[in-house]
């Protein structure tokens, strides 16, 4: 129970109210940025962090699932850069450094301190996604990349706004990076107005509640969930237990990559142990450290929803990852296809805790991004770029079946529709489609993954690939089948071809009329499909989901 | 004949409100709503005011549509569909129910074997790129019919950009189909986005046989009683339409009752002086918000009725948490204490409704605290039962925090009110606005007892609290306009359109809409046409609103967006090329105005006469406070909290520190102190 100094009233509604103010922000970025991906599909997150850790203290309801989990570490990257040239009021830092921050470059943090009695009380945050930051390819997809020098422009941590003056010179050097210099200039203002209005409201708040008092609840909020998640593990039995799944390969070379990890619950700590995963990769599988804490955090808060989004939830785990491993990134390592490997991440976790924690054990999902992008020329000469991601099944849950064609656990933006693509682009659908058969078998069945065919419809295009889960299952869990494999598929002039790598293809040629095909996987079953109800098998039956 | 009359069927009560033109007399009306067979109720509400006969005109607000939809009790429907896509429906846009937890599945309303695809495809250009076979359509509706379904559907891939297809399909499935609920997408929804307008139809079908056969039995028997004149349904929109319209295309009316209301609340507020207000609704299981600007509802686009069912069409946009007077009061496993979402519902409701509810709720904290007569609550509800509610909060909430019960059901209250105080911050936020411009109106028969709350917590101006809160959704009824929305899909770049396409399809819209006016047999003091064109810059997936304006050529068109754009956005693109997604015309029929002095306090009433015996309220302690009878309050009349104001639908609670005023139209203007 809640014995702390405040009193549970006056925590909840303190809670609420210090939610409300990075709802508020996510509210403002996403009305005022310029690109979609932000403003549409949500690709951005707000949160309050703490003084001198930079440890989550506060996030919002709308903020992208895995920058929830990253974020922290780019508040402690400023925190520790500028130690010895300590912010001022007013303050704005800003960069895309994925090897401080965690995610990818076309992520673009800036981060504010808010003070009190004359020293920083906490620091504000901000990410969005940004349509373009340099590079050899617009829109920052390489992956052909071998070192970040070929995914974009990279900006360290420096001093955007002095005091409340923005320093012009530093913005024309980030804007000239950028092919959109206008949006991303549009991006940037709405995040500093994001940030503006959270440290508008912090200060109102801090002088209505005080700083003592609102310090005070911060930290019971913090120990609180600290509490919540330890009782859980505390609940879990004692013991070790070992995953292990595979990356099909890092786009360069056909080699299988292991993420492995063995967790050991010990009392109330947890212990995730990655160290028998792979090596670094040539290819842009490569994660950093941040990312694959956040990874974990992203899995924890999937089997356990009910814990607040704070540092707490992270107090009594343990991460070990080598030096040399594909989940700690030393720069130049490439990581723009760093959604490939957290997705892998989160399924061997989600695995593991099928078999510590059997009553609540979820299948695996469809576990890749499916980033898909056709590239031509228009009659007119003009170059024309669809770029997409593409869904898949969600696994046999306690609940019930998996929800079919479902966005990945890392994110929750939604995709454009068939009619809006072949209004931009000349392409054409001839099938986007449930996937019969997809889902893995089970008293609870993973759902399915999807169908999606696509004829070219200009004389010439180029396809380009991102995906996984072409040679290895998304897995079922407690006798649960495996999802179906991920099937990509295009057209020559002598029929139907597979890319070498599986589900990674860079440049595939089509002429008009030639056809691209991805099969998306399925979740993985949960249960024995002998257990699963004579109304389910017929009802499956009936609507021809099964084979 | 001079009488107008609302009816608003909710969920508990059917609320009647009766104008008279003649004379300016309004009068009022509250009946227990009868689930299943609502033109009872609808019947009986009107037997305590007057005889169908007497009545020229009715608008109703009905929730006959949105509970069938919530309960999935539609009719059993179908789906013609263009071969490769039937999966549309069950795909949705690839999203999943909520952020945390892979859990949670989506069940379509029209499931997999009856969605039938055949071979057409028109092309997102409006090529016809095959045509549409009559005799396979013919063959999949028998498949159809023999599959026992009552409607019909038939969604093409582009055929908001050519109907043809589906005009031919429609036109096959008439010939077999035995009854009229069979539609084309095109009609419903003709605008691009193929997931959207699915939905769209398929809820829009299986309500067709639910909302026609309830619209028919109602107008039939008003008829058998001798109502003569028109009946007319409120649209999500805040608009009314006919009932043909409104069996053609009943997902219209959605969010009938709700819109209604705000509509309601905007005339209210725009003539007491106060034309940017928050209103909210407090109900038994949620907290409705919505915001007006200058005396003008927001619109939303579309809404979510629940997980994938999504329904697109121009509508109130209305913002809903789970805050109400039966939310549920419990300590969670952080030890905190928490009000919502979960409800204790109508059925079996709090705890002091004594009819089997253990859990303590909002409800329950106000009659503890006496903000709530115990003896006479509202909606001649039998009398409430303090002890239960007692227990209630001493078993859940103040024993395991340790504390008083009294301070307990105080708590309650906080965190309710700071969660409704979340919903109107973030409302006004999400829209540009600070919370401090605006005023706060409350309506619903709980609003008035959080209101003086709302005003402290979030530093409001005051709260405007209408003179029938309880009946706001029927006086919408009777102060809506005719409205009838048409989307046309335009999709090319701003330097395609020429004028003379634009303003021929201009003429398109409006010689589609016009005649629904003619139709509805009301009498409409104006007629008013809107334009506007849904632009953006290219690679952009939101689009502004833009007014067309007089002259259509495209430097003007270009004028008119950048202004409006840089208004919302702050800045331009200006090497970008801009698009033009959609046009969208808007027929007003402006219904005759209502003088809402009508509605003032008598011209004899007194303070001395309003006042009732002090009673005890707890603000922190027992207090003293004043009751007033709220209806017998005479204008210019100036409350002093603490005190409680009455009326049959509705509980006022004056906190020490702030006043109430009555103004000229009979609202109360609830403020702090000077």
């Amino acid at each position: 129970m809640a014995s702390e100094a405040l009193g549970a009233v006056a925590l909840a509604v303190l809670k609420g109210r210090l939610e409300q103010i990075a709802d508020e922000m996510d509210a403002t970025l996403f009305r005022r940025a310029f690109n979609p991906t932000i403003a549409e599909a949500h690709d951005a997150c707000h949160g309050i962090y703490h003084a001198t850790s930079g440890a989550t203290l506060i996030q919002g309801k709308s903020g992208l699932p895995i920058f929830v989990g990253v974020m922290a570490h780019g508040v402690r990257a400023v925190i520790e850069k500028f130690a010895d040239r300590p912010p001022a009021p007013g303050d704005v830092f800003v960069f895309n450094d994925p090897y401080l921050g965690g995610t990818h470059i076309n992520d673009m943090r800036l981060i504010r301190p808010v003070f009190a009695d004359g020293s920083v009380f906490c620091w504000l945050a901000s990410v969005g996604h940004w349509h373009d930051i340099g590079g050899p390819v617009p829109g920052n997809y390489n992956p052909e990349a071998t070192s970040y020098f070929q995914e974009g422009v990279l900006i360290p941590p420096v001093r955007l706004v002095r005091a409340g003056t923005l320093d012009q010179d530093i913005l024309d050097i980030i804007l000239a990076a950028s092919r959109l210099p206008d949006t991303a200039q549009g991006d940037l203002q709405a995040q500093l107005a994001a940030l503006d209005l959270g440290a508008a409201r912090m200060t109102a708040l801090l002088a209505e509640t005080g700083t003592e008092r609102l310090a005070s609840a911060l930290n019971s909020l913090t120990a609180i969930s600290a509490r919540q998640i330890r009782a859980e593990i505390a609940s879990l039995p004692d013991g070790t237990w070992s995953g292990e799944d595979f990356l099909d390969n890092d786009g360069r070379s056909a080699t299988p990559l292991p993420i492995a990890c063995d967790v050991t619950v010990a009392g109330d700590r947890l212990i995730f142990d990655f160290t028998r995963s792979a090596g670094p990769t040539a290819g842009p599988v490569n994660i950093s450290r941040a990312t694959t804490e956040a990874s974990v955090y992203v899995a924890l808060k999937h089997l356990f929803p009910e814990i607040a989004a704070n540092s707490g939830v992270m107090e009594p785990i343990d991460i070990i990852i080598p030096d040399r491993s594909l989940l700690n990134a030393q720069r130049p390592a490439p990581v723009g296809g760093y959604t490939e490997t957290i997705l892998r991440i989160i399924d061997v976790l989600f695995c593991i805790f099928a078999d510590i924690r059997p009553d609540a054990a979820t299948g695996c999902a469809y576990g890749t991004i499916n980033a898909l992008s056709i590239t031509g020329t228009r009659e007119n000469g003009q170059p024309w770029v669809m770029f997409s991601f593409f869904g898949g099944g969600h696994g046999g849950n306690p609940e019930g079946d998996g929800l079919s064609h479902g966005n990945p656990p890392i994110a929750t933006a939604i995709i454009p529709p068939v009619e809006i693509l072949e209004a931009a682009y000349p392409v054409r659908f001839t099938q986007w489609a449930l996937r019969d058969g997809s889902g893995g078998e089970g008293a609870q069945r993973g759902g399915l993954g999807a169908i999606y065919e696509i004829a070219i419809e200009s004389d010439q295009a180029q396809a380009f690939v991102f995906a996984e889960r072409a040679h290895f299952p998304p897995r079922g869990v407690l006798g649960g089948g495996d999802g179906a494999r991920n099937v990509i598929s295009y057209e020559q002039a002598d029929g139907w071809h597979h890319p070498a790598l599986g589900s990674k293809a860079v440049g595939l040629q089509l002429t008009h009329g030639q056809r691209i095909r991805l099969e998306t996987p399925g979740g993985g079953g949960r249960g024995p499909i002998s257990e699963r109800s004579a109304a389910d098998l017929e009802r499956d039956a009936t609507l021809g989901l099964v084979p | 004949m001079s009488l107008v009359l609302g009816v608003d069927v909710g969920g508990t009560f059917t609320d009647l409100f009766l104008f008279d033109d003649a004379t300016g007399q309004a009068r009022v009306g509250k009946v227990p709503s009868t689930r299943g067979r609502e033109a009872d109720g609808f019947l009986a509400g009107i037997a305590t005011l007057t005889e169908p006969a007497q009545l020229a005109a009715i608008v109703h607000g009905t929730t006959v549509g949105t509970n069938a939809l919530l309960e999935r009790a539609g009719a059993k429907a179908g789906l013609i569909t263009t071969a490769g896509f039937r999966d549309v429906l069950a795909m949705r846009r690839r999203d999943r129910r909520q952020t945390w937890g892979l859990t949670g599945n989506f069940t379509p309303v029209i499931p997999r074997d009856r969605r039938i695809e055949v071979a057409e495809r028109t092309l997102a250009d409006g090529r016809i790129a095959q045509l549409v076979d009559p005799a396979e359509i013919t063959e999949a509706a028998s498949a159809l019919l023999a599959a026992g379904c009552q409607a019909v559907c038939i969604v093409f891939l582009h055929s908001y950009a050519n109907p043809a297809n589906e005009r031919a399909a429609i036109q096959a499935v008439r010939a077999v189909w035995p009854n009229d609920h069979v539609a084309i997408s095109s009609d419903i929804l003709p605008e691009i986005r193929e997931f959207e307008r699915t939905s769209t139809a398929a809820l829009n079908a299986v309500l067709q046989p639910v909302v026609g056969d309830y619209l028919t039995i109602l107008a039939t028997r008003l008829h058998t009683r001798g109502f003569q004149g028109p009946l007319a349904i409120v649209q999500s929109n805040g608009g009314v339409m006919s009932v043909e319209q409104a069996t053609k295309f009943p997902v219209r009316t959605a969010l009938s009752g709700p819109a209604a209301g705000v509509i309601a609340a905007a005339r209210i507020a725009t003539a007491a002086g106060f034309p940017n207000v928050i209103t909210g609704d407090v109900g038994g299981t949620s907290f409705d918000v919505s915001l007006i600007e200058s005396g003008r509802p927001s619109l939303a686009a579309q809404t979510t009725l629940e997980f994938g069912q999504v329904v697109r069409a121009p509508m109130i946009e209305i913002t809903s948490i789970g805050a109400g007077g039966g939310s549920i009061a419990r300590i969670d496993s952080a030890g905190l204490l928490q009000v919502g979402p979960s409800s204790a519902g109508s059925i079996p409701g709090p705890a002091c409704y004594g009819a089997g509810g253990t859990n303590p709720t909002v409800t329950d904290a106000n009659l503890l605290l006496g903000r709530i007569d115990g003896a006479r609550p509202i909606g001649n509800r039998p009398a409430l039962d303090v002890d239960a509610a007692k227990r209630a909060i001493e078993t859940h909430v103040a024993a395991p925090l340790g504390i008083g019960v009294m301070e307990a059901a105080e708590a309650i209250l906080t965190v309710a009110n700071a969660r409704m105080a979340g919903a109107l911050r973030l409302v006004s936020i999400e829209r540009g606005h600070d919370p401090k411009d605006f005023a706060y109106m409350p309506f619903g028969g709980g609003g008035g007892l959080h209101a003086g709350a709302l005003v402290r917590e979030l530093g409001l101006s005051c709260a405007l609290v209408p003179r029938y809160p309880g009946v706001t959704s029927a006086l919408g009824c009777v102060i809506a306009d005719m409205r009838h929305d048409r989307v046309l899909t335009l999709a090319r770049p701003l330097a395609a359109l020429d004028p003379d396409t634009l303003a021929e399809a201009m003429a398109t819209s409006e010689s589609v809409l016009a005649p629904l006016l003619d139709e509805a047999r009301m009498t409409f003091s104006a007629r008013k046409i809107e334009h506007a064109l849904d632009m953006h810059y290219q690679g952009q997936t939101h689009t502004v609103s833009v007014p067309v304006p007089d002259a259509l050529d495209q430097a003007s068109l270009a004028a008119a967006f950048a202004e409006i754009y840089a208004g919302a956005y702050g800045g331009l693109l200006p090497h970008v090329p801009i698009r033009v997604m959609n046009l969208r015309t808007t027929l007003i029929g402006e219904r005759p105005p209502i003088d809402l002095m009508s509605l003032a306090p008598a011209s004899n009433a007194s303070l001395e006469a309003s006042a009732r015996p002090h009673r005890l309220v707890w603000f922190g302690g027992w207090t003293e406070a004043a009751i007033h009878d709220r209806l017998a309050l005479p204008t210019g009349a100036v409350i002093t909290g603490p005190a409680v104001l009455q009326q049959p639908d509705a509980t006022i609670l004056v906190e020490p520190g702030q006043q109430a005023r009555v103004d000229p139209f009979g609202n109360l203007i609830l403020e702090m102190l000077p």
